[in-house]
């Protein structure tokens, strides 16, 4: 028997539907593959009951004939997904050893079609980062290497514990979520598949919040196919989170191999960075050749604002993040530390709790909300947003579909790398994803090619609100042409 | 703009995180890092450009006002650090 580790969730799903094995034998398989790996540290919790017992109930369903869409399939979850009775942390001291007695809607809709949890997944801090050295489990390593080189390498973030397992084999593909890149950034330095949908596709009841206006579930799995697989259970209408839209959910997996013809894809000149490595520009052409070649018709386009959404960005997501995470104050729930009156026990508490990235942000957020320098920080970062996001609808509306970007600016970078003197160094690796976030826009990552070193490197699709379809049918595409990526050494 | 060590302190007593003082200089300097880095906003012409409420445009969903949840006291307390019959227990408030 093939090693089932190795098989697209399309493809274990299909060996499911015709009995080439059980799912309690796909699951063993995985279980072992994430035992085996722990020195990447991609897991921060693994459930091996929980999800012998999930197998098992999917083997009685397909026995009597039934099973949803990923009956048995079995996947990771970003530890900041409320899991019902399983702890649940954000990767936080502060949340200690929460145990939600609740589940999020997204990962709900997830068992209710059969899934298996092996276990919960790493990430930054609230999802503060880009490399998932934020953690307070400690960062995850890239199952890819540099070419003849040892050195561990980050695995992007802030999505790094999901892309990381699912880039090994360990699970056949993970939820994720993206408020600055932390889908996309992560799925392109692993070479992945990342969707981030457009704002209100997934439910955000029972993920913990980090920036509401920007945050958003998304699937990252080995393919495109599994990847739109994922989606179809994931997203839908939530009467509990005021923002998800009540639109129907399409048959995502019937927009695999559509016809791209004639189709206008806009290539923005903003995203042509002075200084940009050449093999990023030379993957960017490769990557609109492929379009061209499927018959879309490609187009200059410019998107003004672009240099500005990162900077509005670390104003306006910090900002919401200090509202947010202003509940974690040691009285409901995590850790306390004692202080003589409430007010010395709040401050002890969050010193303690939270780590130095996510202090950080509490603060510069605390300080642009603040009376005197609102108008000057947050009220013209609004403002910057509505600009932003017009530049997309005028594109838009000469009739571009999506638009071809790079993924990332480089490369996956080693542990330690970046952002030690300056936190804006590590801040730029989402220079080419932030703008989606802050126009509420659907964006794929779809790995493209490698650099020098043989690492992954990645291309980005955005695509119009609720139109991920057409992200799947172009990211298809690509994959075509540039072929599958996995970790070439199995050192772990 | 830029903070001085006292705005650094102001800052961190209202976002309720106690700083030390050896801490002070080194969150200083952070903070004003990403001033810089923000203070190119500035240059960009937002005159008659309304800030952004809702990305994607929708009106506000209202529910209906009836409860759909509740009696679940030992669940809400479940994760308290410290708790007493069915209330969260705090330091003293009022002398």
């Amino acid at each position: 028997m093939t090693d089932l580790t190795s098989l697209t969730l399309a493809e274990a799903r299909d060996g499911l539907a015709k009995k080439s094995f059980k799912a309690i034998e796909l699951t063993d398989a995985h279980l072992a593959a994430v035992e085996q790996a722990r020195s990447l540290n991609a897991f921060v919790l693994e459930t091996p009951e929980q999800a012998r017992a999930m197998a098992q109930d999917a083997d009685a369903r397909i026995a009597k004939g039934e099973g949803g869409p990923l009956n048995g399939i079995p996947l990771g979850i970003k530890d900041l997904f409320a899991t019902k009775g399983v702890r649940t942390t954000a990767c936080s001291k502060i949340l200690g050893n929460f145990v939600p007695p609740y589940e999020s809607t997204v990962t709900a809709q997830l068992w209710r079609d059969g899934a298996v949890m092996l276990g919960k997944l790493n990430n930054d801090e609230f999802a503060m980062g880009s490399s998932n050295e934020t953690s307070c489990f400690g960062p995850v390593a890239n199952p890819w290497r540099r070419n003849g080189s040892e050195t561990k390498l980050v695995p992007g973030g802030s999505s790094g514990g999901s892309v990381a397992a699912v880039s090994a084999g360990l699970c056949l593909g993970a939820t994720a979520t993206d408020t600055g890149g932390s889908i996309r950034q992560p799925a392109a330095f692993t070479g992945i598949v990342g969707l981030k949908p457009t704002y209100g596709r997934c439910s955000r009841w029972g993920i913990v919040a980090f920036a509401s206006s920007l945050d958003q579930a998304g699937p990252v799995a080995k393919t495109v196919r599994d990847t739109a697989i994922l989606m179809r259970s994931m997203a839908g209408h939530d009467p509990k989170d005021t923002t998800s839209a009540d639109i129907a959910v399409p048959d995502y997996e019937k927009a695999i191999g559509q016809s791209v013809k004639g189709m206008k894809i806009g290539i923005p000149k903003e995203y042509r960075l002075e200084g940009m490595p050449a093999e990023i520009e030379k993957l960017w052409q490769q990557g609109a050749d492929w379009l061209k070649a499927a018959g879309a018709e490609l187009v200059d386009i410019s998107l003004p604002h672009t240099k500005y959404a990162l900077p509005a960005y670390y104003i306006v997501a910090p900002a919401e993040a200090s509202s947010n995470l202003a509940r974690y104050d040691g009285v409901r729930y995590g850790l306390r530390v004692p202080g003589r009156a409430i007010g010395d026990m709040y401050e002890n508490t969050r010193a303690e709790g939270f780590g130095p990235e996510v202090r950080r942000r509490i603060m510069i957020g605390t300080y642009v909300l603040s009376a005197g320098y609102y108008d000057a920080y947050y009220l013209r970062a609004q403002k910057v947003r509505t600009l932003i996001k017009k530049d997309f609808e005028d594109c838009f509306a000469q009739g571009v579909q999506a638009i071809l970007t790079p993924a990332t600016p480089s490369a996956a970078f080693g542990i330690g790398e970046k952002g030690q003197a300056d936190p804006v160094e590590m801040y730029l690796n989402d220079i080419f994803t932030v703008t989606v976030n802050m126009a509420g826009l659907p964006g794929i990552a779809v790995p493209a090619g490698s650099d020098a070193q043989g690492l992954p490197l990645g291309l980005q699709l955005i695509g119009r609100p609720f139109e991920e379809e057409t992200l799947f049918s172009l990211g298809e595409i690509m994959e075509q042409s540039a072929g599958r990526f996995t970790p070439p050494v199995k050192w772990w | 703009m830029s903070v001085d060590a006292a705005t650094t302190r102001r800052i961190a007593h209202l976002a309720r995180i106690a700083v030390k003082d050896s801490e002070v200089a080194h969150l200083q300097g952070e903070i004003n890092a990403m001033l810089a880095f923000v203070e190119q906003l500035q240059e960009v012409n937002v005159e008659g450009v309304e800030p952004m409420t809702s990305v994607t445009p929708m009106a506000m969903k209202k529910r209906a006002d009836v409860v759909t949840d509740g009696e679940i006291a030992d669940a809400v307390l479940s994760n308290a650090p410290a708790t007493e019959d069915h209330f969260f227990l705090v330091p003293k408030v009022v002398e």
